[in-house]
């Protein structure tokens, strides 16, 4: 409760105002999520861990027919708190995998996944539907609107997702609120109600980032945010991504194959050959 | 909440599905017009049969009936008195009806029942057919003065007039013989021109004082019968009723006596009244007239204790009563030879049973037009599904579960069975309420008219809506609906949200 009524209520104003970048990791991640989920104070408990997420020898390999292609051979990646890192590397060498991965969408061949000191890859499905509704938010090459809602809907599905019908009415003033000052924050709260097919490029990309903010998520999945957009919008959503990661300390692991755009990161990983080689 | 807004805004947007769904708006359409009409077909008819036959009947195997009534019924009261609440003799015979119109004679094929006037309206629902309201009150084999139904008074809707029963009592009767009168002295004058003149000028006295004894029909009537209203006359295609013979009119019945050989006997009635159960059947085959009348004239009353024989039994069981189990204990009191009991189900076992198979073959049938367009729902819903892979993704990569997205495409299955089932319950109970304004014009405009009312003798197509038929028929719609959609559903629930994403 207390993440939804101080954490991003006031969030949308309090983009410049944090100035303690400590204070706020504190905030961000001491606040437990007891709304929807009980069990979470044991399960994910709050460690003061470096490391907020540490991959050990991730394997990935696909079948084409009778072929088993290798994507992933072996890669041990950490992502510190608060740390905007990139990752590059050409097409086709398994970013996107490690990103899924990471993201618990898909699970490894061989290999763990820690998230703040915890194990996630194998999970059970429910535990790992909860990371993704609670912990992380994804941001995509296309953006990954549904078509069906306008753009105030499509930033507040994740919220509908974690309620059920009578817990969401009862909250519906306040995350439209949020919604709202997020959708401002991206530079989009002129075009609450029309649909992903009537925006441009760049602007589903801003109503793809407020949407996987409005959950408050302490972990910001990118896979070529910019991939589909000319040079100049893309420059404004990095920008977006990178102000994010330094007002609100939000992690972001950003998947790229333009150095230009990774070199706005903290840190750039190069993945090659389905191995880290920095 | 996400599974309501999406599968509301499916609905909305995807009209390729509610054209699937118009199919089991059709089937629960017409699985509820079916229903309903042959429903009221049975419940009509069995007001009808019930008009006539009593719930049980106690029948005599032979034409000779049995010789006491009071023993009998002193015995069946005995049997199953506590269940029984009236008894009612009759004598029942088949018989020849002739009656003339005009210079013709018409003949007809009849089942004589000779009825206690006091007791019958105890047994059956004789009396609320008869065209005399003072007759439906307390019947009576007197002629009336006039004042019979023009309408008819079973119907409520608007049906052609009976313009020839305005006359018909004691009005028509004295009209009818003075015109005979007037036709027998034209007939005497023309006789008396051509032959010779009488021998005697005041020959015509004696002649005038014998009549004084002589019936006269323009006062006196002969036993009153009521006759079932087909009996006489004919339906044009318009619906109204014409009379051949009507109450005033005398007949002549023809018909066996007891002993052997039997003679068959003859005598001249009078028509009182008519008799309109709206069962065709019964309608042309049943002459009524007082017992005793019959008795004697049969040769049935023994002339030394002068109780009369009768052949049937009718009983009326008290309400709630078992007919079939009094009629088991009364077959095995009595001696099978002889007796014969039956209930009035069993008097028309073969045409209910009719019905029921036809209306339950129409409902197998109809349920399997639905449960194909179950397989139409499946098709369109794979499709869908396919389509929305991509979505199904998204919705997994914000943390939807599996459950969460086979909710949306069930509860998508429930919504399209909601809408159809709902649209055909509407349009179904409007085809009912409207269904004679529909045959009219359907009639109209083949010029070949779907209810002909000259068979049916009623009006109008009977419908009548049982809201628990109504709710299994949307039920089981319902059910087909959301268990074709389930494995679609499924599909869409196992799909791998990488796989999902990457699909383009």
């Amino acid at each position: 409760m207390n993440r939804d009524d101080k954490g991003l209520g006031a969030g949308g104003s309090e983009l410049g105002v944090r100035d303690s970048r400590a204070e706020g990791r504190r905030r961000v991640v001491g606040q437990v999520d007891n709304l929807s989920y009980g069990t979470t104070n044991t399960a994910f408990p709050h460690h003061p861990h470096p490391d907020q997420l540490r991959t050990i020898g991730l394997h990935k390999s696909y079948r084409k027919g009778q072929v088993v292609v290798p994507v992933l051979r072996g890669v041990d990646v950490e992502v510190r708190q608060g740390e905007f890192m990139a990752i590059v590397g050409q097409s086709g060498c398994g970013k996107s995998t490690l990103l899924h991965l990471l993201g618990t969408l898909d699970a490894p061949d061989q290999g763990e996944i820690y998230y703040d000191g915890e194990r996630i890859d194998n999970l059970p499905a429910v535990r790992r539907d909860f990371l993704r509704n609670n912990r992380f938010g994804m941001i995509f090459q296309f953006y990954h609107l549904l078509p069906e809602l306008n753009t105030l809907e499509n930033v507040l599905a994740p919220m509908m997702i974690r309620h059920g019908v009578l817990s969401y009415l009862g909250k519906r003033g306040k995350y439209h609120q949020r919604a709202k000052e997020l959708l401002d924050l991206v530079g989009l709260g002129h075009r609450l109600k029309h649909r992903p097919r009537e925006l441009s490029g760049g602007e589903m990309q801003r109503a793809a980032i407020a949407r996987a903010l409005i959950a408050e998520p302490q972990l910001l999945l990118a896979d070529e945010p910019t991939g589909n957009l000319d040079t100049a919008t893309g420059v404004e959503i990095i920008r977006i991504l990178r102000d994010l990661n330094r007002q609100r300390n939000l992690t972001i692991v950003m998947v790229t194959h333009d150095r230009s755009i990774a070199e706005q990161a903290d840190r750039i990983v190069r993945l090659a050959e389905g191995r880290i080689a920095e | 909440m996400y599974k309501l807004l999406l599968c509301w805004r499916y609905l909305c947007t995807r009209y390729i599905a509610l054209a699937s769904i118009i199919s089991v708006t059709l089937g629960v359409a017409t699985m509820i017009v079916v229903n309903s009409v042959m429903q009221g077909f049975t419940g009509e008819m069995q007001n009808r049969i019930r008009g006539v036959v009593s719930d049980l009947v106690f029948e005599s195997r032979s034409l000779e009936g049995m010789p006491d009534f009071d023993w009998h019924a002193g015995k069946i009261r005995e049997v199953a008195g506590e269940r029984i609440e009236a008894l009612s003799p009759t004598v029942v015979v088949p018989a020849m009806l002739n009656f003339q119109y005009g210079d013709n004679w018409f003949t007809r094929q009849v089942d004589l029942v000779g009825i206690d006037q006091q007791s019958q309206s105890d047994v059956s629902d004789f009396g609320r057919y008869l065209q005399h309201p003072e007759n439906r009150r307390a019947m009576s084999f007197d002629l009336r003065e006039n004042g019979y139904d023009v309408r008819d008074h079973q119907t409520t809707e608007e049906s052609p007039e009976r313009k020839q029963l305005s006359r018909a009592g004691w009005e028509h009767r004295r009209e009818k013989a003075r015109i005979m009168e007037f036709q027998r002295q034209y007939n005497g004058v023309q006789a008396a021109r051509e032959s010779a003149p009488p021998a005697h000028p005041f020959a015509a006295h004696p002649i005038e004082k014998e009549r004084e004894n002589v019936f006269d029909p323009a006062k006196e009537q002969h036993t009153g019968v009521v006759l079932g209203i087909a009996m006489t006359g004919y339906r044009t295609s318009d619906g109204e009723d014409r009379f051949l013979a009507m109450p005033g009119d005398d007949v002549k019945l023809t018909f066996p006596t007891v002993g052997q050989p039997p003679k068959a006997v003859s005598d001249n009635f009078t028509i009182v009244d008519f008799y309109e159960c709206k069962m065709s059947e019964y309608d042309s085959k049943f002459v009524f007239m007082p017992i005793r009348k019959l008795q004697e004239l049969r040769g049935m009353i023994d002339p030394t204790s002068g109780v009369g024989r009768i052949n049937a039994i009718q009983i009326k069981l008290k309400p709630g009563a078992d007919g079939i189990a009094v009629r088991e204990d009364l077959q095995n009191a009595f001696s099978a030879e002889l007796y014969a009991v039956s209930t009035w189900r069993d008097k028309q076992g073969a045409l209910l049973a009719a019905v029921d198979l036809e209306t339950r073959i129409l409902n197998l049938l109809l349920f399997l037009i639905i449960a194909v367009a179950g397989f139409g729902i499946l098709a369109i819903f794979y499709m869908i599904v396919v389509e929305k892979t991509r979505d199904i993704g998204i919705l997994k990569s914000l943390g939807a579960s599996s459950r969460g997205v086979m909710g949306i495409f069930l509860s998508y299955g429930l919504l399209l069975g909601l809408v159809g089932s709902g649209a055909g319950m509407v349009i179904g109970l409007l085809i009912v309420h409207y269904i004679n304004q529909i045959a009219d014009f359907i009639g109209w405009m083949t010029g070949q008219p779907v209810f002909d009312p000259s068979i049916y003798y009623f009006y109008k197509i009977p419908a009548v809506v049982l809201p628990w038929t109504v709710f299994w028929i949307v039920v089981g719609a319902l059910a087909i609906a959301v268990s074709a959609s389930i494995l679609p559903a499924r599909r869409a629930a196992r799909l791998h949200p990488v796989e999902a994403l990457r699909y383009e």
